[in-house]
């Protein structure tokens, strides 16, 4: 970890790598410290009342693990922003306590409480008459620390949020909405708060800029292991962001508490299971590693190759092209060729560039969607750096899902029909299009 | 230069000539306001440097009473509508009234500038609590939420954010105040008060018979040139402290 942190935390940490379990039952017992990066987050009994009697959180009982991500999901008005809310105290709890550690939120003044937590919301928020790097360094500098090194820190972050440096200067107006929550996150981050509250924080980018955001999101998450209470209404976000996943009913009730596996395998009443949505079993493979898959060889041609050299190498119509170093760049299709064309080179504009590439270490979603949308029904499957192993088929995929399934104690599936218009694609986890 | 008519007089000293006695200029059009301006250069200039100020001063004054109660209007909102309408209110009193009336309030002279100032400082404020109030309100919902999640204080949160992000709405309503307050400060001119005004009345009354225009129109003139000249700064005042306004424009 590359940031320093306060001394009371180091002293936490430690205490913390004493105590062997954190987990939620011995946090809930004893209100431990978790190992994490972060503190934990405990509602004890919580209730919103509004005055005019709408009850929007009801005797709330959740634990959010230190260093883990708990998303907080449901349809409007389950109560799930009022939640977050209450642990910074935007909204007070009209009954019932929230813990931070060993600390009751409700003994601490109230900016005190605000400046040790990050707190990220859909618009950003950012202020639009600072820079962005004025921006970010809000909360370090209500807290009275080092100029010189709070701006260094700051610089240190926006390029960790990929944002260039030049960006320091600009205003908000000036960027885009995903590069102005890069910025939000950064400020959040700012002076490294052991908890992070997030809302809706990508819900306003367009679908690909928030896969982008997501999975930066993850990886920066992986390094510095904040406690995050993260709000969605998108069960997809959900599932592929939180370590558990809290489902809320209208109505402020806690539904189920559950890791999304779990979530999507074994959802505990009605409700959840419609919430979760009738695509869940093919979701749910984006929790299972394909493990080994039997990858065939593929005999792929180079771009810029003879295209009669091509027609030869392709199977059934279609012929995988790599570039010089190996990487998938397409399909062609040969059996459409005129004989005219046969002594020319093979190009880029002619591939078709529909299928996904799955990683050796793919989900079986993965594996599955790669075949799936490759056009030849082969798909592709690379290496850590993008290069060529091999391909598999749809038939292959469903296989190892059946096996998978006899492992696991459940009687395999008679038909293996499985709802695979949804989203192909969408999924861009460590693949990516084949471009 | 100083006026031909009277080459003794240091420059720096308003010459003591009453209109009707110096030589009138022969041009009785408007066009005539040149000579006219030429012949009492000094006289002129003194007003002008009068109307300027009373014309200012009472702007800034009025901002800093507005500030505070429009910023009450808009932490306590119960407080305003009546806080508005009142000030509304205000803007209704005639301005000669009110004129005629300050020394009695203030217990000054009746010709005492104080008197201009203290009253035009009540209109500026009439304008200036509701622009204050809605520029404060003017804050995006996200940025306040932001700003509070981020543990600003109250009083930080007006002043390093609710405050900047109001300059430009409270910026036009000051510019909407000085442009008003520079016809004002002549209507006081009529009743004596040293200022632009006093072109009017000598122009009124020296027509008689037929119509004299130099100082009337040399009045309206200098006004509007004075209007837009301390429009122009507050303008420039507001470019300068909102950069972040055209950097939206610019790149």
């Amino acid at each position: 970890m590359r940031f320093t942190r306060p001394a009371y935390i180091h002293q936490r940490a430690a205490r913390a790598d004493e105590v062997a379990d954190s987990s939620m039952v011995s946090a809930r017992v004893s209100g431990r410290k978790g190992k994490g990066g972060g503190l934990v987050i405990r509602f004890e009994s919580v209730s919103k009342k509004y005055p005019d009697g709408t009850l929007a959180v009801d005797r709330l009982e959740l634990v959010a693990p230190s260093g883990e991500i708990t998303v907080l999901v449901g349809p409007s008005g389950c109560g799930k922003t009022t939640s977050l809310r209450m642990i910074n105290r935007m909204i007070e709890p009209t009954s019932g306590r929230i813990w931070l550690d060993d600390r009751d939120t409700a003994t601490v003044p109230t900016h005190e409480l605000r400046r040790g937590i990050g707190y990220v919301i859909q618009h950003a928020g950012l202020f639009p008459h600072r820079t962005v790097l004025d921006n970010i360094t809000t909360v370090p500098e209500l807290l009275g620390r080092d100029k010189k090194e709070t701006r260094r820190r700051a610089l240190e972050l926006m390029e960790r949020v990929g944002l260039p440096a030049h960006f320091a200067k600009r205003y908000p107006a000036q960027l885009s909405g995903g590069q102005q929550q890069r910025v939000g996150v950064a400020r959040a981050l700012a002076a490294d708060p052991p908890v992070m509250l997030m809302d809706e924080p990508f819900s306003a980018v367009d679908p690909v800029v928030r896969a982008q955001l997501q999975n930066e999101f993850l990886r920066l998450q992986g390094e510095l292991g904040k406690t995050i209470v993260f709000v969605t209404h998108d069960i997809d976000e959900a599932i592929k962001l939180g370590d558990r996943v809290a489902v809320l009913q209208v109505g402020g009730h806690l539904a189920q508490l559950a890791p999304p596996a779990e979530l999507l395998s074994d959802p505990s009443d009605a409700f959840v299971a419609g919430f979760v949505g009738r695509d869940r079993g093919y979701r749910a493979l984006g929790f299972a590693e394909a493990g080994r898959l039997p990858v065939r060889k593929e005999h792929a041609v180079r771009l810029g190759g003879g295209l009669g050299e091509a027609r030869d190498a392709a199977e059934d119509g279609w012929v995988l092209v790599t570039d010089a170093e190996d990487r998938p760049q397409g399909w062609l299709r040969t059996d459409r060729l005129p004989e005219a064309a046969l002594p020319g080179p093979v190009t880029a504009q002619e591939l078709n560039l529909g299928g996904t590439l799955a990683p050796e270490t793919a989900t079986l979603r993965e594996a599955l969607d790669s075949a799936l949308s490759s056009p030849s029904g082969r798909g592709v499957i690379v290496d850590g750096a993008g290069r060529l192993l091999g391909t598999v088929t749809a038939s292959e995929v469903l296989t190892r899902i059946e096996q998978q399934r006899v492992a696991d104690g459940r009687p395999p599936a008679r038909d293996a029909g499985l709802d695979a218009e949804t989203d192909v694609g969408r999924d861009d986890g460590e693949g990516g299009e084949v471009v | 230069m100083p006026s031909p008519v009277s080459p003794h007089v240091s420059p720096g000293v308003a010459p003591r000539v009453l209109p009707p006695v110096a030589p009138l200029a022969q041009d009785s059009s408007p066009l005539g306001m040149f000579g006219y301006f030429n012949d009492h250069r000094d006289e002129v200039l003194n007003w002008l440097w009068y109307h300027t100020w009373l014309s200012a001063v009472p702007v800034v004054a009025g901002l800093l009473i507005a500030l505070p109660l429009g910023w009450v209007a808009r932490r306590y909102r119960w407080t305003y509508p009546p806080l508005v309408t009142a000030a509304g209110l205000l803007y209704t009193i005639p301005s000669i009234a009110l004129f005629v009336a300050m020394p009695d309030i203030l217990g000054t002279q009746i010709l005492d500038p104080i008197n201009v100032a203290v009253a035009l400082t009540v209109y500026s404020v009439a304008l200036l609590v509701r622009v204050v109030a809605d520029g404060l309100g003017a804050v995006p919902d996200d940025v306040a939420q932001a700003a509070t999640a981020m543990g600003l204080t109250r009083r930080q949160r007006l002043l390093k954010v609710e405050l900047p992000l109001a300059v430009p709405v409270i910026a036009a309503g000051v510019r909407v105040a000085v442009v008003a307050n520079v016809s004002l400060v002549a209507v006081a001119g009529t009743i004596g008060v040293p200022n632009l005004g006093q072109l009017f009345t000598t122009g009124f009354q020296l027509s008689v018979g037929s119509p004299y225009y130099p100082p009337i129109t040399l009045g309206i003139v200098l006004c509007v040139l004075l209007a837009l000249a301390l429009d122009l700064l507050v303008v420039g005042g507001t470019w300068l402290a909102t950069p972040w306004r055209r950097a939206v424009s610019g790149s």
